[in-house]
């Protein structure tokens, strides 16, 4: 009753999806926008016409002006610097617009001009202290943000009565003002156009990547070649336009010289920035999270000013939301792959009934022996981790190497030995094809064909994505092994798309179906998914009936058969389950039937834990990855099965020495080759009433000599 | 022959020392026994409040929020006894709200690992906010009858001396004594020097942050005590002055470096005299305000300037997100 309804659970309950979310980077800017969700919900419930029209093109206004600040603050926050004189520069370009316009008479687009000139120049300061000087930002702006307040201080103290005194009337200064083109202000216009260049600026072009690279890790920027001082310095000139081009429309809107414009400006942008999760210290942060930084925070202070709150109240507000926002942020990229680290792993429930015995003496199909303790040794030390074995019609043995390369070991004594040819991955299951090209299944890559000639070619390295997939499984991250169909369909198993190659006993301890058969087709070159959710799927081998394939999944412990085509096309039927080891390749023997590795044998310890979920959840997140429960692959053993299911013979190397652990075998003209994913030797070993001239593919393919 | 080499204070010095007699000779008035007595009431409460800078500068630290722990607590004191608490325990309730700051600040700080900046900011914002909104009745809390006989702290003299000078030298006298003769002093210095190595030799360094936001938060709310007792008000929008930037011109200027473990009060009395004199000195050339801050604020950033060309940062131990 219990293990039926943690079955259940377990069986519906998608635990994996929770790591998988906070692995992706958009959850980043994800929270912000739920945040803003929320405070948008929450003013227009309480105050009416919130969301009304009018009110929404005035916030659009605000936001269009706060928003250019906003994106200058970002800008410096990612190249790891702050800005806190944008408040002053504001003011302080405010009044050069109107100062020029109302008491020179100048032409709008010189008043325009002139002031993003003002701008540049002022943020220039910024630039060449910071950049050039190497001062601290936060001290240095500090500095010039009083410098330039008490510099617009001395100056309306002299020029505002003359600019309250004028009242300009020109269309263009009161379009940029005012104006609106279908409903929408000419200020949010602006902001959009900017907006979307600052975004393809930040992402897709060299300057916006330089920012983020220096940002980063200032050092490793400046060693690799970037010029760091002139990009930071352009940064605060940067800054010091957009704050004029926010002090432009500010100006035109209102047309006044206030003694506190532009006072606390910094801490509303900064709030803004933080919140919308730019972090400080550089290198991250978007556009996207800038605007929403501001419309938060406009929200927030729009709303509280319209429910009349206590101007201290409206302080409070933005200073603890400012230090929330930092705080978690601070914590977060502190302990983000922590974190994920913990969640990500999500065991599920995995029963499997007892299984049968092994031992000598009870008897049955898997009695142990020691038949494998004489095999012949082949380049012994000379090759490691040979996962799987093939032998061609001239007798010259190929196996995968831990460094990327195919071996090649010479008939007839196998003592010489070349590179085939080097790939780069970790080479697993091996076929040749009918024209003897010879494909590979590549760790992490995907899958290979390598020409007679030693040519590496890429056969497919990706598959459709799944659409309720939150992981991109349009990569493929551990083809295993692989067969080839009379129709040149290669079918092949990709053991996990959780994980990556070398964390593949972590995906045991999940024991969840996260692996896949993946068809690539040699006559089109398209690839597709063809099954879905297996327990670490592993050996594959075209039956005899040539419409279906038998494939074992490891953590499954079972052999299944896949109907691709015929009258059961699509079906999935299982040939044996519950073996007691954790199956490996299949691979076809000379008498019809198959050779089948045991990589490891089954251990009650984790059969138990695999009815556990909860157990091995909580091992994950407070036990060191090394001292996690695995499953054994410490001794195994290669059987031979037929199509009905039944076990016929099988292999043990009591001594555990030569090959406790086995990968793939395959036999060839009499003998049976061994070959280990551990190991640092290919084992041959010498059948008795097998076919002498068996070759597995020359009999696949009708070539037979 | 012997090179010549000046250390920062000993420029600041020649410079307050040329200061000193050019203002003497050209300004009428600024050598008057009387101008020399307001020029040190006017420095005393900055020099406390460059105390409470200096103990966090000298740890890799700045506190922006010591002007709110200046008009907060002390305010607080004032509008209590207005509205008919005892003084004592008026005192009480603003010396825990001050300890209950410094923690804050000193948590986010070490624990939370916000940039002090950052977190300073912030949190006097936080303060000013809850004093404006919440605790003051007026912007300037007025002196009451129940704060009768605590004016002494900030008026008259003790044998001639005009009180708040002499607390700014008590105040003098206590930071040197926790900067170099106690246990706790030697793990400011070390870990303004260097956090990891702090950290590594096995120093507290958590708490020993947080001690110091605490110290410097106390040292600032007693400032504020002698500024109301001086004034015989608590003008609480002090906050919004340019007060702040005062005080990190006191310690940069007196040779504190901003990238900590060096100077002492030496220090911070020399950049007082400096500014006390320069500050006064304007206000006889009849400057604005406003020209004032402009002038102060080139000079801090001289200073500043100066001060990262002899103390540089050091790359190694600075860290990402060192703003």
């Amino acid at each position: 009753m219990r293990d039926t309804l943690t079955s259940l659970r377990y069986r519906y309950w998608p635990d994996h999806l929770l790591g998988e979310i906070l692995s992706k980077r958009w959850t980043e800017t994800a929270i912000p926008v739920i945040l803003l969700l929320i405070v948008g919900f929450a003013l227009s419930r309480s105050i009416d016409h919130f969301l009304s029209p009018a009110s929404l093109a005035d916030t659009a206004r605000q936001a269009g002006e706060i928003g250019f600040i906003g994106l200058g603050m970002a800008l410096v926050v990612i190249v790891g610097g702050i800005d806190l004189s944008v408040g002053s520069i504001f003011a302080l370009t405010d009044f050069c617009a109107l100062y020029l316009l109302d008491v020179l008479n100048w032409p709008v687009p010189a008043v325009v001009v002139a002031t993003l000139a003002c701008g540049a120049l002022l943020g220039a300061v910024n630039g060449v202290l910071i950049g050039y000087l190497r001062l601290r930002a936060f001290i240095t702006t500090l500095i010039t943000l009083i410098i330039y307040r008490s510099a617009f201080d001395l100056l309306i103290q002299r020029y505002s009565n003359a600019i309250a005194a004028a009242f300009p009337d020109i269309p263009s200064w009161n379009f940029i003002g005012g104006g609106d083109v279908f409903g929408v202000p000419s200020v949010a216009l602006v902001y959009i156009a900017i907006a979307i260049f600052g975004h393809i600026f930040m992402t897709r072009l060299r300057p916006g990547w330089h920012i983020t690279a220096i940002g980063g890790s200032r050092r490793s920027a400046y060693n690799s070649g970037i010029p760091v001082r002139r990009t930071i310095a352009l940064c605060y000139v940067a800054s010091g336009v957009l704050t004029s081009i926010a002090a432009l429309f500010f100006a035109a809107r209102l047309g006044t010289v206030g003694g506190d414009i532009g006072v606390g400006l910094e801490v509303i942008v900064l709030t803004a920035t933080v919140l919308g999760g730019i972090t400080l210290g550089g290198g991250k942060g978007s556009v996207a999270k800038s605007l929403v930084g501001v419309l938060i925070v406009l929200l927030i202070t729009n709303g509280l000013t319209t429910l009349n709150a206590r101007g201290g109240i409206n302080r409070m507000a933005l200073a603890g939301i400012l230090l929330v926002a930092a705080m978690v942020d601070i914590r977060w990229q502190k302990n983000r792959t922590r974190i994920i680290s913990k969640v990500y792993v999500a065991p599920t429930y995995h029963a499997l009934p007892p299984p049968p015995a092994t031992e000598i003496g009870q008897g049955g199909p898997f009695e142990q022996n020691d038949k494998l303790r004489d095999v012949e040794l082949i380049g012994l030390g000379r090759i490691e981790a040979p996962e799987d074995v093939i032998l061609d019609r001239n007798n010259n043995l190929y196996a995968g190497s831990r460094h990327g390369d195919i071996m090649r070991f010479f008939a007839p004594d196998y003592q010489r030995m070349e590179v085939f040819a080097h790939i780069g991955g970790q080479p697993l299951g091996m076929a040749f094809d009918r024209q003897d090209n010879l494909y590979v299944c590549i760790g992490g890559m995907g899958l290979y064909r390598i020409t007679p000639d030693g040519t590496v070619e890429k056969a497919t390295d990706e598959t459709n994505r799944s659409m309720h997939s939150v992981n991109d499984d349009s990569r493929l991250r551990l083809a295993d092994d692989l067969d080839i169909t009379d129709d040149g369909l290669i079918f092949f198993s990709e053991a996990t798309v959780r994980y990556e190659m070398d964390e593949w006993p972590i995906d045991g301890l999940e024991a969840r179906g996260n692996g896949r058969i993946i068809c690539y087709d040699t006559k089109t070159g398209a690839t597709h998914t063809a099954l879905r959710g297996l327990k670490f799927p592993n050996g594959i081998c075209v039956a005899s009936d040539g419409v279906s394939i038998l494939f074992a999944e490891t953590f499954g412990c079972s052999i299944k058969r896949l109907w691709f085509a015929g009258p059961k096309k699509g079906q999935v039927e299982v040939v044996m389950d519950n073996l007691p080891g954790y199956p490996d390749n299949i691979n076809l023997a000379s008498d019809g039937n198959y050779w089948l590795a045991l990589v490891g044998m089954r251990s009650p310890s984790l059969d138990l834990a695999w009815k556990m979920p909860g157990f091995r959840r909580r091992m994950a997140k407070r036990v060191p990855v090394d001292e996690w429960l695995f499953p054994n692959i410490n001794t195994g053993c290669v059987v031979k099965f037929n199509e009905q299911g039944k076990i016929l013979e099988s292999f043990w190397d009591l001594r555990g020495e030569n090959h406790p652990m086995i990968t793939s075998m395959r036999e060839h003209r009499g003998y049976l080759y061994l070959g280990g994913i551990m190991n640092n030797r290919i084992g041959r070993y010498k059948l008795t009433n097998a076919d002498p001239n068996f070759v597995q593919y020359d009999k696949r393919w009708g070539k037979l000599s | 022959m012997k090179r010549l080499r000046f250390n920062q204070q000993e420029i600041v010095f020649a410079v307050f020392a040329m200061l000193f007699v050019a203002f003497s000779i050209f300004l009428r008035g600024f050598l008057t026994p009387e101008n020399m007595l307001t020029l040190l009431q006017n420095v005393a409460v900055l020099g406390i409040l460059g105390l409470a800078m200096a103990i966090v500068v000298i740890g890799r630290g700045i506190d922006i929020s010591l002007i709110a722990a200046l008009a907060v607590p002390p305010g607080l004191v004032l509008q209590m006894v207005q509205n008919g608490h005892s003084l004592p325990a008026s005192l009480l309730t603003a010396v825990l709200l001050t300890i209950a700051f410094g923690l804050v600040n000193g948590w986010l700080i070490a624990y939370a690992e916000v940039p002090s900046l950052f977190a300073t900011l912030a949190t006097g914002l936080l303060l000013a906010g809850l004093g404006q909104a919440a605790l003051f009745q007026l912007d300037v809390v007025q002196w009451s009858d129940g704060m009768k006989g605590f004016e002494r702290l900030g008026q008259g003299t003790i044998l001639g001396i005009p009180t708040s000078i002499v607390m700014f030298a008590i105040a003098c006298l206590v930071v040197a004594f926790l900067l170099r003769q106690t246990r706790w002093g030697a793990y400011i210095y070390a870990i303004g020097d260097n956090p990891y190595a702090a950290r590594v030799t096995g120093i507290p360094s958590r708490p020993i942050i947080v001690l110091q936001y605490v110290v410097a938060a106390l040292i600032g709310c007693f400032a504020g005590l002698v500024m109301a007792a001086s004034v015989n008000s608590m003008p609480t929008r002090i906050f919004n002055s340019t007060l702040i930037y005062d005080v990190i011109l006191v310690v940069v200027l007196g040779g504190i470096g901003l990238s900590g473990g060096r100077g002492g009060v030496l220090n911070v009395v020399i950049g007082t005299l400096l500014i006390g004199t320069m500050l006064n000195g304007m206000t006889i050339m009849d400057i604005s305000y406003a020209g004032q801050n402009l002038v102060k604020g080139v000079v801090l950033l001289l200073a500043v300037i100066t001060d990262s060309f002899l103390n540089p940062r050091n790359e190694e131990t600075a860290q990402q997100g060192d703003i």
